[in-house]
C-alpha cells in the first residue's frame, strides 16, 4: 500500500501552511474525512483523531465565539498527536489559538480557499484512490472493446504476442508484463502499468516497443477496470477444457472475484481472435443473453418431448 | 469392431453437462467410436454432434468403436449412459 504524507496533500492540493512545520512528514493513515464540529463544540468523546480534520465557515465561526480559555483547550485537543492535519477553509483567518496550538503540537495547519464540501470531496477521492489496497500481477492488460481484459499465463506463453496482436486490431494496452492493481470501491479493480513500463510492450526477437509512438494515442490507455481473466496456458492433453460454457470459473484478487476462463494454447489457435470473441461473449452475459445456456435449455426442451410426447 | 445396442436409463437423458462428461470419456481413448439412435450416426467425440441426437431417457442407442482400446471404450461409455443415478 502506498502511503500519504500531508506534505503529498499540501502539493496536490496547493495548500498553504500557517503552522506546525514540523508535522509536514506525518502520514495520513485513513481516507475518511472530519468535519469537527461537535468537538468544537467541546464534545471529544468520539472524536476520529487520525482523520484529516476539515473547519469551515461553521466550525471557525463557532470556535471564535468561544471563551478564550476553552478556545486553547479545545484547539489543543484538535491537535491530538494522532491527527495528521488540519485545514482551514474558504481562505478564513485562523483564530491565534488554533495556530498557537498547532505549532506546539506539531501538527500542520494549513488554509484552502476551496469550499469545505468541495474540498472534502476532492480530499476523499484523492485518498481513497492512493490508500487502497494494491497488489501487482504477472499479466497484461486490455481494454477490449471497453472491457478490461486481463491475459495471464506463464512467461513464453505469448501474452504481449497476443496483446500486439489485439492493439493492431484497434484495441487498447493498458499495460504489459506487470499490471498494478488496486481495490477502488467494493468490487471494483482498476488496473494500472506501473509508471516505468507505461506504453511499453516487450516482444521477443525485438525487444521493446513504444505502443503510443508506433501506434498512436488510440492504442493505449492509462488505466482500466478489469472485468475479465483470461489465462493462457499450454494444451494438456489430460485436462478437460471447458466445452460447454455452462460453468464460470471465479479467481479472487484483493477481496474481488472475477470471472477467470482458462483458454489452451495450441498451434493453429488464433488466439487473438479466441480472447476478441471471449470480451464479446463476456459482454452479452452481462447483458442477459448466455448462448450456452440457452441452448441447453433448448436440448432440456427437445429431450423433456422425447420423453413425454405430451410435455 | 465392438458394438452394444443398450437403453439410455440417465433421469433426464444426455443433457448438456453429461454430454459434456461423455464427450470427455470418449476423448480418453484411441478408438473411433460412434453413437448411433435411429438413423442419426454421430462421432461420440463431438460434443455439438452428440448433443444434436437429443438423447431422452429409454431411448435406445447403439455404441460402436473401433480401435484398439475398442472394448474399454464401449464399457466405459455405456456405464455413462446406463448410469440411473446420474442426471
Amino acid at each position: 500500500m502506498d502511503h500519504v504524507t500531508v506534505k503529498d496533500v499540501m502539493e496536490r492540493f496547493g495548500l498553504e501552511l500557517s503552522a506546525g512545520a514540523e508535522g509536514i512528514g506525518r502520514h495520513i493513515a485513513s481516507s475518511d474525512i472530519s468535519r469537527p464540529g461537535l468537538e468544537v463544540a467541546g464534545f471529544f468523546e468520539y472524536y476520529p483523531a487520525n482523520r484529516i480534520q476539515l473547519l469551515g465557515k461553521s466550525e471557525i465561526s463557532f470556535f471564535s465565539m468561544l471563551p478564550r480559555l476553552d478556545k486553547m483547550e479545545r484547539a489543543r485537543k484538535l491537535c491530538s498527536p494522532d491527527t495528521p492535519m488540519l485545514v482551514v477553509c474558504h481562505s478564513m483567518r485562523i483564530p491565534p489559538e488554533l495556530v498557537a496550538a498547532a505549532e506546539e503540537e506539531q501538527v500542520p495547519l494549513l488554509s484552502s480557499p476551496m469550499t469545505t464540501t468541495k474540498l472534502s470531496n476532492k480530499l476523499s477521492d484523492f485518498l481513497e484512490n492512493r490508500l487502497a489496497p494494491m497488489t501487482a500481477v504477472h499479466g497484461v492488460l486490455l481494454d477490449i472493446y471497453g472491457l478490461g481484459v486481463l491475459i495471464t499465463g506463464k512467461s513464453g506463453i505469448g501474452k504481449s504476442e497476443v496483446a500486439l496482436d489485439l492493439v493492431k486490431r484497434g484495441h487498447r494496452l493498458v499495460a504489459d508484463d506487470m499490471v498494478e492493481i488496486r481495490q477502488v470501491a467494493e468490487d471494483t479493480l482498476v488496473g494500472n502499468p506501473p509508471e516505468l513500463l507505461r506504453h511499453l510492450l516487450e516482444i521477443r526477437g525485438l525487444g521493446i516497443i513504444d505502443v503510443q509512438m508506433l501506434f498512436g494515442a488510440s492504442a493505449i490507455r492509462d488505466f482500466k477496470r478489469i472485468t475479465l481473466i483470461i489465462d493462457l496456458e499450454l494444451w494438456d492433453p489430460e485436462r478437460s477444457y471447458d466445452r460447454l460454457g455452462l460453468e464460470e470459473e471465479k479467481l479472487k484478487i484483493l477481496d474481488t472475484e472475477l470471472t477467470r476462463l482458462t483458454v489452451p494454447v495450441r498451434p493453429g489457435r488464433n488466439m487473438s481472435s479466441i480472447v476478441e470473441v471471449a470480451a464479446m461473449n463476456h459482454r452479452m452475459k452481462q447483458m442477459g443473453m448466455n448462448a450456452a445456456e440457452q441452448f441447453s435449455e433448448r436440448l432440456n426442451d427437445m429431450i423433456g418431448r422425447e420423453q413425454d410426447p405430451s410435455y | 469392431m465392438t458394438e452394444r445396442t443398450l437403453e439410455v436409463k440417465l433421469k433426464s437423458g444426455l443433457q448438456a453437462r453429461q454430454a459434456a462428461l461423455f464427450v470427455q470419456e470418449a476423448n480418453r481413448f484411441s478408438s473411433d467410436i460412434y453413437l448411433e439412435k435411429g438413423t442419426r450416426k454421430v462421432n461420440a467425440k463431438s460434443i455439438m454432434g452428440i448433443m444434436s441426437l437429443a438423447i431422452a431417457r429409454g431411448v435406445e442407442v447403439t455404441l460402436s468403436a473401433d480401435g484398439h482400446d475398442e472394448e474399454d471404450a464401449v464399457t466405459a461409455l455405456s456405464a455413462i449412459i446406463e448410469d440411473e443415478a446420474a442426471g
